[in-house]
């Protein structure tokens, strides 16, 4: 953010120097910490906090994408081009267990592929790299679960979030202490909105994934939701074809299970125009969690983020 | 609120409209409060009205929300504004009661985070909480009540956790005929009892937080009021503008060194500003240095002010790690290992003086111990009694030690440097929290012209009490083999401790010096004035001397003065140390090859009084040096504050 003479500082300012000391606090407390990069626009909030943290030095972590080969093919060329241009330690991890027994949102939908693809591969992963600490771009805003959840939140040796076990969080002192085999899960942007999110990476100009703004895609609508036709494996509907709508993405994911929506906004600040005119929750376009009530409080005690 | 902004922004459909409606957003303040009352005063009312009131109740939730309140006390809107914070039925078949949940709003001026703490039983700890990272705290007084006890309680946590701006919200106004009178009298005695609370601003303000009264606009209701509504005053209070002009405390958090040619140290201010060219001092070693650069990755800047997380360089090398605080010369923070502070503890297991905790203060981690608990204050009645242990939610005022010097500040002059945690050292659990009331060292914080620098100074800076422990007996009886091993665990301890015995000062010092008695007596007297010297510098000073005459061990303990001096017999028989003889002298003695020998041919006169008898043809040397440690070096009984 730009030096003022001000003598205090604006909002973005106060959480972006918050989120830095959190980053710091990571790389200087943790043996082996890893950030989370899941290519959205919180991922890329939380990426430029942390190149910001350590400069000069690079990013001093690895970046791991949890990849369900379900992605949009955008997203990937993107991830691929912020670790070449960032000079990332960037780690891919898929599950080669519901690889090999294919697993993919339209046989087994959205509950299993989330489950195996997702919430099994980090797992796989966070255990393989033995990290101690992994960083998530989770804020408290979106969800009323999270309301609660703590910056340093504490899991047991099976990436289990113990409600009992969370540590009270006093001032700006993070208790990092673990046993072995326990790891932490660290959410810098905490303390984020969602307003905050889209106006620091307009101010500060951080490159974002193309299927946030609108454009021509072609999608397939069903029971009200616009599904992008990201490549040949999409299923259609006997009698269901693409066609051309202009659309945009609020969340990034699985393709087959993101919803778009119809939006003429091409440009950042059209983006945020119209996410303060709008009136819906922001997962609402999430499919993950209309499968079940509550079902976010649940993924987090099995570990997802 | 916001509404009105994005209306008047969408309608402008130029580019430089959204541009300026975006300046004003990257450009709003952020105040952080919290709000304190039970559900029965209408605080999830309050919360949910104020973020309905902000927009940021989505019509999918409204739709919701507007079919459960059917049935349910609700305003005009039709809408129980409690349904959108509550959750608490739900939390607590999860077991999780101890909790504080944050909310986030924001109106065209400010953007609001809200840390809401429910729960009764665990209300300090939550309180503590939730008041650590807030800047004004709203107190909800349900108007037909006053102020009860438990607002009591809720404004001396806050007091103790320093929250400095308090707005005392007299809700449910509604339900006493918008009554003045009501309204005076219970901002009156509220008044009187928050006198000596240390509150810099407080404003009383009747609302109903279910009609709206005063919450945005000044009720109609309300003619007689004339004071401000609650949002409008939440939009502009100023609290946060004193971080700046406080002395600078910049505590390194992490060392920032990409490559050899650049060294920097990474932290966030934590109060007053730092500039290029600023003389620096480091709060421990006191070295100094020229601040060279402010490294930022949008470039370097002139200057930091409080709360900007930045990366300086200097201009000389200077050993600096993690924990080190950076000060300017003239206000450095204290550096002490002693303080009282009063401490909230948060944990199931009570608090235990004497039992070692780990201490977090800032990026500093330190063993520490509560080395007495002064009194408990019953956080209802505002009582302090004398107390052994300290429960969970309860607050006393405490002495603590840390292992070794640390920086710090009193709270009232600097929360972020006079707070601190104390974690369990196998569960990792926090136990409690803390706020400096005062550093125990007094004297350190002097200048350095009135500074009395004498033993008990130097010997507190190693986190010790400056001693000697004399080991007198036989060549080959384990003197040095125990005293090796004591002074490997007060290292490890952390203590510093030196061992003299023949190896190291018949070599040097008293290489001069022979075998005869003559001889033996002056090499002891100098042996006893070095090891007075090293204890006066602080030391814990191990002698490793064979010393065979009483007269010369009483010299030593006489040169010694008020330096604790305890004499260590170790008593092994001659055979053990002749079958011994790890040096084969006892051999060359008995062949006459060594002349004077103590026990062969010169005589041995052991102790009538020792302070510590070892058995050394009895006991491994482990287990002697485990034995002579728990009796001399029991830091805990010996530290006298």
């Amino acid at each position: 953010m730009s030096q003022s003479s001000r003598r205090t500082l604006s909002h973005l300012h106060a959480l972006e120097s918050e989120s830095i000391e959190i980053f710091r606090e990571v790389a200087a407390s943790f043996e082996r910490p890893v950030m989370m990069y899941s290519i959205g626009k919180d991922s890329s909030v939380l990426l430029h906090l942390a190149r910001k943290a350590f400069f000069p030095s690079r990013v001093p972590f690895p970046v791991l994408h949890i990849d369900t080969k379900w992605k949009f093919r955008e997203m990937i060329a993107f991830r691929d081009r912020m670790a070449r241009e960032h000079d990332l330690d960037l780690l891919v991890h898929t599950n080669p267990d519901g690889l090999a027994a294919g697993i993919n949102p339209f046989d087994h939908g959205s509950a299993v592929h989330t489950d195996v693809m997702k919430t099994q591969a980090l797992r796989q992963a966070l255990n393989a790299g033995k990290y101690d600490a992994a960083i998530g771009g989770a804020r408290r805003d979106e969800e009323k679960s999270r309301a609660k959840e703590r910056i340093f939140s504490h899991r047991n040796a099976q990436h289990a979030w113990d409600p009992k076990n969370q540590r009270p969080e006093l001032w700006r002192i993070f208790n990092t202490r673990l046993a072995p085999g326990e790891s932490m899960r660290v959410f810098p942007i905490s303390n984020w909105t969602e307003l905050d999110v889209w106006t620091y990476i307009y101010a500060e100009g951080i490159p974002i994934p193309d299927l946030y703004f609108a454009r021509k895609r072609p999608v397939v609508e069903r029971s009200g939701t616009l599904i992008m036709v990201d490549d040949e494996r999409f299923r259609f509907n006997p009698g269901e074809t693409a066609r051309e709508e202009m659309i945009r993405f609020r969340t990034l994911g699985c393709y087959p299970l993101s919803g778009g929506i119809r939006s003429d906004a091409a440009d950042l600040p059209s983006i945020i125009m119209e996410m303060q005119a709008s009136r819906t929750s922001e997962r609402e376009g999430r499919l993950i969690d209309s499968d079940s009530v509550g079902s976010m409080e649940k993924k987090k005690q099995e570990g997802y983020f | 609120m916001s509404a009105i902004a994005t209306q008047s922004a969408l309608s402008a459909t130029a580019e430089s409209a959204l541009e300026t409606w975006l300046a004003e957003q990257t450009g709003k303040s952020l105040l952080r409060f919290l709000t304190c009352g039970s559900v029965d005063d209408g605080k999830s009312t309050l919360i949910g009205r104020l973020l309905y009131d902000s927009q940021l109740i989505l019509d999918d939730q409204l739709a919701s929300l507007r079919k459960e309140s059917r049935n349910r006390h609700v305003g005009d809107e039709g809408i129980d504004f409690s349904l959108l914070v509550d959750g608490l039925a739900a939390e607590r078949e999860q077991g999780i009661t101890i909790d504080v949940a944050y909310r986030f709003f924001s109106t065209d001026k400010r953007k609001f985070i809200v840390a809401d703490t429910p729960g009764h039983e665990q209300y300090t700890r939550n309180m503590a909480t939730g008041a650590s990272n807030a800047d004004l705290a709203i107190v909800l007084i349900d108007a037909r009540k006053g102020v009860l006890t438990q607002t009591r309680r809720h404004s001396f946590i806050l007091s103790l956790i320093g929250v400095k701006h308090v707005v005392l919200a007299i809700n449910k106004i509604d339900l006493v005929g918008y009554s003045a009178d009501t309204f005076a009298t219970i901002e009156a005695e509220y008044r009187a009892f928050a006198r000596d609370l240390g509150f810099e601003t407080l404003v009383a303000i009747p609302v109903s937080a279910l009609r709206g009264d005063n919450m945005l606009t000044p009720s109609p209701q309300m003619p007689w009021y004339t004071g401000p509504q609650l949002v409008p005053y939440l939009e502009t209070i100023e609290v946060a503008t004193d971080r700046t002009q406080k002395p600078l405390r910049f505590p390194v958090q992490w060392v920032n060194r990409p490559n050899l040619d650049f060294r920097g140290f990474s932290g966030t201010v934590a109060s007053g500003t730092v500039k290029v060219g600023d003389d620096l001092l480091v709060a421990a070693s006191r070295k100094p240095a020229k601040v060279a650069r402010i490294v930022t990755m949008a470039g370097d800047i002139d200057e930091a002010i409080a709360g900007e997380a930045v990366t300086i360089t200097l201009d000389r090398e200077v050993d600096i790690s993690r924990g080190d605080v950076l000060a300017h010369p003239g206000e450095v923070p204290e550096f002490s290992n002693q303080f009282q502070a009063r401490l909230v503890w948060m944990n199931e297991e009570q608090a235990m003086p004497g039992r070692s905790y780990l201490l977090k203060l800032g990026s500093q981690v330190v063993p520490a111990s509560i080395t007495g608990l002064k009194f408990r204050t019953n956080v209802n009645t505002l009582e302090q009694s004398v107390a052994k242990t300290l429960e969970m939610n309860e607050v006393g005022t405490v002495t603590i030690a840390t292992d070794k010097p640390i920086a710090f500040d009193s709270y009232g002059t600097n929360a972020l440097t006079g707070s601190f945690i104390l974690i369990d050292r196998i569960s990792n659990a926090t136990l409690g929290a803390g706020v400096i009331e005062f550093g125990l060292r007094r004297a350190q914080n002097l200048s350095y012209q009135s500074f009395d620098v004498n033993r008990k100074v130097r010997a507190d800076l190693k986190g010790q009490t400056a001693q000697i422990v004399w080991f007198t007996g036989l060549s080959g009886s384990g003197k040095s083999t125990v005293a090796n091993l004591v002074e490997k665990r007060l290292t490890a301890d952390g203590r510093h401790a030196y061992i003299l015995d023949g190896d190291n000062v018949r070599h040097g010092l008293n290489k001069d010096l022979g075998f005869t008695d003559a001889d033996r007596v002056e090499n002891v007297r100098r042996v006893a004035e070095v090891a007075r010297l090293m204890a006066d510098a602080g030391l814990i000073v191990l002698v490793s001397f064979i010393s065979p005459f009483a007269n010369e061990r009483r010299l030593a303990r006489e040169v010694a003065g008020d330096i604790r001096f305890t004499e260590v017999f170790v008593n092994t028989p001659l055979e053990v140390c002749e079958a011994r003889d790890p040096k084969g002298l006892y051999a060359k003695a008995r062949r006459g090859e060594i002349s004077n020998f103590t026990g062969i041919s010169s005589p041995y006169e052991a102790p009538q009084t020792p302070d510590v008898t070892l058995h050394g043809g009895l006991h491994d040397p482990v287990y002697m040096a485990d034995e002579l440690y728990a009796r001399i070096f029991d830091f805990g009984a010996s530290y006298s504050i």
